[in-house]
């Protein structure tokens, strides 16, 4: 595994933060890691495991604990759906479907859809060309704005069906 | 991205942690802040003695607004004086209560009140080290405070020294990843200790005795630090005055559902009633249409129907308590009235259902909110949200016994009360209330004179009578 110098700057900077205890930096590690790989492999919980002189167990339970970590690599662009309740009466279940539809991903129609494969986000579910991947999320604390989406980092509210080829058109 | 719309405040809206969101022109940098009078109630906070920081607090009667309603006075007087350990602070900002959207707004576009809050009362309760618990979803969010503790650094009101004090304090940002328990604030403590969010028993784990690291530690919500600031700067008897008694300040409602114009509203607590506030100030039902149900604070609080009325004591005008009848509409927006009601003001987060609304369909997802989210330390929660889950998914599917609604209301029963943390109560009470109130709905779906089947595989035969897929 190659750790390119910006990502050791950020890993000793956020390693840093905790002076009491160098373990509370385990998720901030897995942030790094899952940042600059898309997603946590076997490797990288060693090396988490190894560098904060833990077990590699206490790092692995963490990655199958919290639902934001993924074991595969997400598509180019990775879209959240919330699938919680304000949602929902907003209509994130059909939305969830027509990003589907639009991103080439097989949807079973059903909230925690991950195109038939285990929930969890694990392993997420890619579109053909690798561009896409969809995950249901719970509550993102938008709920006045529903139905709500991320892609990537962005943040986008009150999502509509003919919003969709605009907005994923701004992901090359 | 597109910018998000600006919304204006409602006239009877009363805005002081909400002052700046949504301003024209302003912008979450210090300069922007400082402008705007930022960092002066800091300026006056370490002009004062900190244990009369705490009495201020005291006085202003302020209850955490992160859900438990719990008075922050109380809370903080919890740190023994003379304390030799080390103390520290937790802004509690994972914001993951369903329904509940308030503190992503003070973070986006107001971050530094919610630093100078912080800074304030980690000087009043002598803490050196605190930090800031973001949702993993609020990459934004995290990055914004991040800036935002930079720039404070930048100018003296935070590191070394504080505006030549002697005062140390650092704050970090730690991100979660994604579970609702983080928000728990044992839960998120062990989170922070970098293992899974594992919520603690109480006793002997009370945070202000045994919280992070095993030190004292104070978590509060995000608008409870920010109305700390505002608390220092008009003093806790001024600040008590606002709201009612034993309900004081504002604090930020959030409407999500079936309205016709749903938001976030800063309020002067108890100033206005349920109705008032999802008729006046989000337009009422959408056309055609009638309220049916309203969970008045965030998933968790129980459902009320919009037909229900209550039999509840106030004052009357002799000061002797009175009987009084009155209807859901009715109910004043505080804490103490929606308990009275047999549901609680929560986390502020008002979810509304109308008349179109299946209610077996919309507890049946948050019912899959709370499977999914129990962290599994105990059994009744960990398998108690699942089978609540299994009974709503198969009734939906056609194969509901007559027995559902009973078993439904036995397991929620089994919850509450018989687990480590509070979510054993925030994952049945939707169902004990919605089983309550809507027994028609859930009859109606519990015909087949079946027992139920054993989970998870619902049975074929059962569920389609025989007569095949
Ligand atoms: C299951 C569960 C989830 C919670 N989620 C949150 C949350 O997302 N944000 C929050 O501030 N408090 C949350 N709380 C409440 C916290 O445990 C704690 O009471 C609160 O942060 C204290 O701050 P306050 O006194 O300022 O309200 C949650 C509690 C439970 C039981
Ligand atoms: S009540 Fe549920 S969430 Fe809380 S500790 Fe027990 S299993 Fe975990
Ligand atoms: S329910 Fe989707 S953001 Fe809250």
């Amino acid at each position: 595994m190659q750790i390119p110098p910006e990502l050791t700057t950020l890993i000793d900077e956020a390693i840093s933060h905790y002076p009491v205890s160098k373990r509370s930096a385990s998720l901030p590690l897995l942030h790094l890691f899952q940042e600059h790989f898309g997603y946590i492999s076997e490797e990288t919980i060693l090396w988490i495991a190894e560098k904060l002189e833990l077990q590699p167990i206490a790092i692995l339970e963490l990655v199958t604990f919290y639902p934001m970590f993924r074991r595969t690599p997400p598509g180019k662009h990775h879209i959240r759906v919330c699938k919680t309740l304000s949602c929902a009466l907003a209509g994130a279940e059909q939305l969830k479907a027509d990003l589907c539809k639009a991103t080439g991903i097989p949807c079973d129609g059903h909230g925690d859809c991950h195109g038939g494969a285990p929930g969890h986000g694990d392993p997420v579910v890619v579109s053909a060309d690798g561009k896409f991947s969809i995950e249901s999320v719970e509550c993102l604390a938008s709920c006045g704005t529903g139905p709500v989406i991320m892609v990537n980092d962005d943040f986008y509210e009150a999502v509509t069906a003919e919003e969709i080829p605009n907005l994923l058109s701004q992901y090359k | 991205m597109p910018a998000p719309a600006r919304r204006i405040p409602h006239p009877r809206e009363k805005r002081m942690v909400f002052a700046n969101i949504d301003r024209e022109g302003y912008t979450p940098d210090i300069a922007c802040y400082l402008r705007n009078g930022g960092y002066e109630d800091l300026k006056k906070a370490v002009t004062m003695a900190p244990a009369d920081i705490v009495n201020e607090v005291k006085a202003s009667a302020l209850r955490g607004r992160g859900g438990a309603g719990f008075p922050c006075g109380v809370k903080w007087g919890f740190i023994r004086p003379g304390e030799t350990k080390p103390i520290y602070l937790i802004c509690n900002a994972d914001e993951s209560e369903p329904g509940t959207f308030k503190d992503r707004y003070i973070i986006h576009q107001d971050p530094h009140q919610l630093i100078e809050g912080m800074i304030i009362s980690a000087f009043a309760l002598n803490v050196h080290l605190a930090y800031l618990y973001i949702r993993g979803e609020f990459p934004l969010g995290a990055k914004i405070l991040e800036q935002a503790i930079a720039e404070a650094k930048a100018n003296g009101f935070l590191g070394k020294n504080i505006l030549g004090t002697g005062f140390d304090l650092e704050i970090y940002v730690h991100r979660g990843a994604g579970a609702y328990i983080c928000g728990e604030e044992t839960g998120l403590i062990e989170s922070l200790e970098g293992k899974r969010a594992y919520p603690r028993i109480k006793p002997p784990y009370f945070p202000a005795v045994l919280g992070l690291y095993q030190c004292p530690t104070i978590v509060n919500n995000v608008e409870t630090l920010c109305h700390v600031k505002h608390i220092v700067r008009m003093g806790g008897a001024e600040f008590a005055k606002i709201g009612t008694p034993n309900n004081t300040g504002t604090r930020i409602v959030g409407v999500s559902g079936d309205v016709q114009r749903p938001g976030y509203f800063e309020i002067e607590v108890g100033s206005m009633t349920l109705g008032e506030l999802l008729n006046d100030l989000c337009g009422g039902p959408k056309p055609g249409r009638k309220f049916k149900a309203i969970i008045p604070g965030g998933s968790s609080a129980k459902v009320f129907r919009a037909d229900e009325r209550f039999k509840i004591k106030v004052k009357g005008a002799d000061g002797a308590m009175v009987e009084k009848e009155i209807g859901v509409m009715d109910i004043p927006m505080d804490f103490d009235t929606m308990a009275a009601c047999g549901s609680m003001a929560g986390s502020g987060g008002v979810i509304v259902m109308d008349d179109s609304r299946d209610m077996v369909q919309t507890l049946n997802n948050l019912n899959q909110f709370y499977a999914h989210e129990s962290c599994g330390q105990c059994t009744p929660c960990r398998e108690g949200s699942l089978w609540m889950r299994k009974i709503t998914d198969r009734m939906l599917a056609g194969g509901g016994a007559e027995s559902d609604p009973a078993t439904l209301a036995s397991v929620s029963n089994n919850i509450a009360g018989k687990t480590i943390c509070a979510f054993g109560e925030a994952c049945s009470w939707p169902t004990m209330s919605f089983v309550a109130k809507f027994p028609e709905e859930f009859a109606a779906l519990s015909k087949k004179p079946v027992p139920p089947p054993t989970p998870p595989e619902f049975i074929s035969e059962i569920l389609t009578g025989g007569q095949g897929q």
